[in-house]
C-alpha cells in the first residue's frame, strides 16, 4: 500500500479524541495558543459576539473575554494597521480578513511595513503577527469572494505565506504561525473548512513553516500542490497508482519561504514534475517552483515540468467557477502528457 | 440651510483653539499651572539644538554627505514641546519631521543622520529610546500603527500614552479617519498630532481639504479635540500635557491640530519657489516659534545676547561631535540584509547571500 510519511503528525488515529472539520482545528489552535500565552490575541470583523462568518473564531470571546478576542471597526486597513502596532509590542495579534477578496487595502501595512519591521529596525522591533484569511473558490460564493491571490503576497520579503490542505495541518501550521517572530499571511482554503473530518489530538505540536509535507511517496512522477487541490491532486494519485504508476504527492504548506529542497530531491528521484494550484497561471507559485526545479535538477528531468492552474482571467461569477478550478481530468490529463513525453 | 419644523437639533459642536504667547512675545493669559518659566528656556535651548541640527543636516545633504533630508525648520516647537511633555514609557509613532521630538527623547542626532544617510541602522536608536517607531514615510499609515500601540496598551491596562504625528496633508488619507474612528470607539490612549504646517509638498492646505479647521475632523469620531497654535510653545506645552494624563488616565484619545508653518522646502529635493510666493513666506517668517519665544524670554530677563552665542556654540559642538559619529560609522556588510528579514534566514537565503557577499566585495574594490 502506498506510505503516508511526514503526514499529520497530530492525526492519532489510536486516541480519536477530537474528530475535526478544518474550522475546528483552525479553532483549537487558536484556543490552544490563548491558554499557553497571554499575548495572543484575536481581531477581525464579526469574530467575537459571532464568532467569525465561518465560525473560525467561535467561543473564544467567551472564553477569553473581549480584552483579546476583538470586533474591530469594519476596515480592513486598520485592522492590519492595528495589528502591526500591537505586534512591535509584545501582543501576538492574529488577525482575521474576512475574506482574501477584501485584503488588497491592508497591502501597504504589509509590503511597507510587517514585513520591513525587523529588517528597517535591524532587529530592534519586530512584527509577530498573523493575518488569516478564506480563500479559493468551489462553495458558490458572490463575486470577490472566492480568488486565490497568493502569488501576489508570496513576492514580499519578510513575509511567511502559509496554506493548510487539511485539518490537522492546519492545527499544527497555524500554531507554527502564531509562535512565529516572522508576520505570517495564513491563507485558509475555504472549500475544505467542513468538507473532511480528521481525528486530532490536541498536543500542542506545531508544524514547521519552513518545510514541504511529502503526503505520498512515488518514483514515477511527482505531483506538487498545496490548500484546496491537495483533494484532488490526492485522488489523481490515486487513479496513476492504480494504472501501475508510482507517484509522489508534495504539499507545499508553506509557499514562502519556499522549501525547494524537498520538491527538487524528489525531482530528482522521479525525474517528472507537475504542479497544481488554483491561482491563475501567469507569474504564479508554479511559475517559481519550476524555475528552482530547472536550477537544480535539470539534467534528472525527463520531461519537461507541467503545471495545471486557474486561467488567467478574473475568477468567473459562481455559476461558472467549476469551469476555472483545475480539477481531476485536467491533472491527469497532464501527468499522463508528461509521462508519455519520456516514453518518447 | 434652513431649518423647518420638521428639524430638531439633535446634535451640536465647537472647535476651540488655544493661544497663550504671540508672535509678538506677549503672553495673551498668564502661563498656565503646567507650564514653568524654567521649562521655558528648556524649551528654547531645545529648538536651538533642533535648528542646528537641522541646519547641519542640510549642509550635509548639500555636500553629498547625506541624502534626501526633510527640515522641520519652522515647526519645531510642536515637535519640542512633544519631546518635553512626552514621558520616557510612552511611545512615539511618528512621521518624518519630527527630529526633536527624538532628539530630545534620547535618540542621537548620528542615528538620525544615519537614517536619512541611507542606512538602516539609523533605526536601530543606539540610545535609551527602544520603544520608539521608525520614521514612517507611506502618509498617515504611522496612524493605525499608533492605534495598534495604544491597543497594547490598553489591553495591558498600563498608565501610558501613544503619541502618533502627521502632516496636514495625511489628514486627506483613509488611515487618518479609521484611526479617529476607532480610538473613539474603543477609547484608546491615544493622543494624534497633526502638523499643519499648509503644505503637503506643493499643495497648500486650502486644495486639500474645505474644512475650517482639522480639528473638526474629530467630530465624526466623538474624540477630544483642540486646535493649537503651533508656534506657540506655552500652548503646546499646556495642550501636549493635558491630552497624554487623559490618554494616561484612561480618559480616552485626543486630537490636536497645532498650525504652523513649513518655512522650508518639503525635502532638500524639493524647491518650494514653484509653488509659493515669497511675500506668504516673508509673512510665516514673522510668526515662527523662536523668534517670539526669544522675545518673551529676554523680556523677563531669562534670556540674553550671550547666553544666545553661549548655547548656539554649545550647540554647534554637540552636533559636530554627532557628525563626526555618523561620517566614523563602519559600512554595512552584506550579510546584514539578508540576517534581519526574517527571524531565521530561510535556506534558499544562502546563495543569494553568498552573491551579495561577492557583489559587496567588489563594489567597495576588494
Amino acid at each position: 500500500m502506498t506510505e503516508y510519511k511526514n503526514m499529520d503528525s497530530h492525526v492519532d488515529t489510536a486516541h480519536q479524541t477530537h474528530t475535526v472539520t478544518m474550522v475546528d482545528a483552525l479553532n483549537l489552535a487558536m484556543r490552544r495558543a490563548m491558554i499557553e500565552d497571554d499575548n495572543v490575541v484575536m481581531l477581525g470583523e464579526d469574530i467575537a459576539t459571532n464568532g467569525g462568518v465561518f465560525r473560525v473564531t467561535e467561543g473564544l470571546k467567551d472564553t477569553f473575554g473581549v480584552r483579546r478576542v476583538m470586533d474591530t471597526p469594519l476596515s480592513e486597513t486598520l485592522i492590519a494597521g492595528m495589528a502591526v502596532g500591537l505586534a512591535t509590542q509584545g501582543i501576538r495579534p492574529v488577525a482575521e480578513i474576512q475574506f482574501m477578496g477584501f485584503i488588497y487595502s491592508i497591502m501597504e501595512h504589509v509590503v511597507s511595513h510587517a514585513s520591513r519591521m525587523r529588517n528597517r529596525t535591524r532587529g530592534r522591533l519586530t512584527c509577530p503577527l498573523v493575518i488569516r484569511a478564506p480563500f479559493g473558490g468551489g462553495i458558490h460564493a458572490p463575486e470577490h469572494h472566492s480568488e486565490s491571490t497568493e502569488a501576489m503576497f508570496a513576492h514580499i520579503p519578510g513575509l511567511r505565506v502559509v496554506i493548510p490542505s487539511s485539518p490537522g495541518r492546519a492545527y499544527g501550521l497555524l500554531l507554527g504561525a502564531i509562535r512565529s517572530n516572522d508576520p505570517v499571511l495564513f491563507l485558509e482554503p475555504k472549500r475544505i473548512y467542513r468538507s473532511f473530518k480528521q481525528n486530532l489530538v490536541d498536543t500542542g505540536q506545531a508544524l514547521p513553516l519552513d518545510s514541504c509535507f511529502v503526503l505520498k511517496e512515488g518514483t514515477d512522477i511527482t505531483l506538487v500542490s498545496f490548500g484546496a487541490m491537495i483533494q484532488e491532486t490526492l485522488e489523481v494519485a490515486k487513479t496513476l497508482e492504480a494504472e501501475g504508476v508510482s507517484t509522489e504527492v508534495i504539499d507545499v504548506a508553506s509557499i514562502k519561504p519556499l522549501d525547494s529542497l524537498t520538491i527538487v530531491d524528489s525531482v530528482k528521484k522521479t525525474g517528472h514534475c507537475i504542479i497544481i494550484h488554483e491561482a491563475a497561471q501567469s507569474y504564479g507559485p508554479a511559475g517559481e517552483i519550476i524555475a528552482r526545479i530547472q536550477e537544480e535538477a535539470f539534467f534528472y528531468l525527463r520531461a519537461p515540468v507541467g503545471r495545471v492552474c486557474g486561467f488567467d482571467i478574473p475568477m468567473p461569477y459562481f455559476k461558472n467557477e467549476n469551469m476555472y478550478m483545475p480539477d481531476q481530468m485536467q491533472i491527469l490529463e497532464c501527468a499522463h502528457k508528461t509521462l508519455k513525453i519520456s516514453q518518447g | 440651510m434652513n431649518i423647518n419644523n420638521s428639524q430638531t437639533e439633535i446634535a451640536c459642536f465647537r472647535i476651540y483653539r488655544e493661544e497663550y504667547l504671540n508672535s509678538e512675545g506677549e503672553l495673551l493669559n498668564q502661563l498656565p499651572d503646567n507650564v514653568s518659566k524654567e521649562s521655558l528656556v528648556l524649551f528654547y535651548k531645545h529648538m536651538v539644538y533642533a535648528r542646528t541640527f537641522d541646519q547641519k543636516a542640510i549642509a550635509l545633504q548639500r555636500t553629498g554627505q547625506l541624502g534626501t533630508y526633510p527640515s522641520a525648520l519652522g515647526q519645531e516647537a510642536i515637535n519640542t514641546a512633544l519631546g518635553m511633555t512626552m514621558k520616557a514609557e510612552d511611545v512615539l509613532v511618528p512621521y518624518y519631521r519630527d527630529h526633536s521630538t527624538r532628539l530630545i527623547r534620547g535618540t542621537p542626532a548620528r542615528d538620525l543622520f544615519l537614517y536619512w544617510g541611507g542606512d538602516e541602522r539609523g533605526s536601530m536608536f543606539s540610545d535609551t529610546n527602544a520603544v520608539d517607531f521608525p520614521d514612517c514615510v507611506p502618509i498617515a499609515t504611522q496612524m493605525s500603527h499608533g492605534a495598534g500601540v495604544a491597543t497594547a496598551m490598553k489591553i495591558r491596562q498600563l498608565p501610558q500614552a501613544t503619541v502618533t504625528t502627521c502632516g496636514d496633508g495625511a489628514t486627506s488619507r483613509g488611515d487618518f479617519y479609521e484611526t479617529l474612528n476607532v480610538a473613539g470607539v474603543w477609547q484608546l490612549p491615544l493622543v494624534m498630532v497633526v502638523n499643519n504646517n499648509n503644505w503637503a509638498i506643493s499643495v497648500p492646505f486650502s486644495k486639500q481639504s474645505k474644512v475650517q479647521t482639522i480639528a473638526q475632523k474629530a467630530i465624526a469620531a466623538e474624540i477630544h479635540k483642540l486646535q493649537v497654535d503651533g508656534n506657540d510653545p506655552v500652548a503646546l506645552l499646556s495642550v501636549f500635557d493635558i491630552a497624554l494624563k487623559r490618554a494616561r488616565t484612561g480618559k480616552g484619545a485626543t486630537l490636536i491640530e497645532a498650525v504652523t508653518y513649513r518655512l522650508g522646502d518639503h525635502t532638500t529635493a524639493d524647491d518650494a519657489r514653484r509653488y509659493r510666493s515669497d511675500a506668504d513666506l516673508q509673512t510665516a517668517t514673522q510668526l515662527e516659534p523662536m523668534i517670539r519665544l526669544r522675545k518673551w524670554l529676554t523680556k523677563h530677563n531669562l534670556w540674553n545676547d550671550e547666553l544666545e552665542a553661549q548655547e548656539t556654540k554649545a550647540c554647534k559642538a554637540r552636533v559636530q561631535v554627532e557628525v563626526k559619529a555618523y561620517l566614523a560609522t563602519p559600512p554595512q556588510q552584506a550579510e546584514d540584509f539578508f540576517d534581519y528579514v526574517y527571524e531565521q534566514c530561510p535556506a534558499d537565503f544562502a546563495p543569494q547571500k553568498q552573491a551579495a557577499k561577492a557583489k559587496m566585495a567588489r563594489l567597495q574594490g576588494h
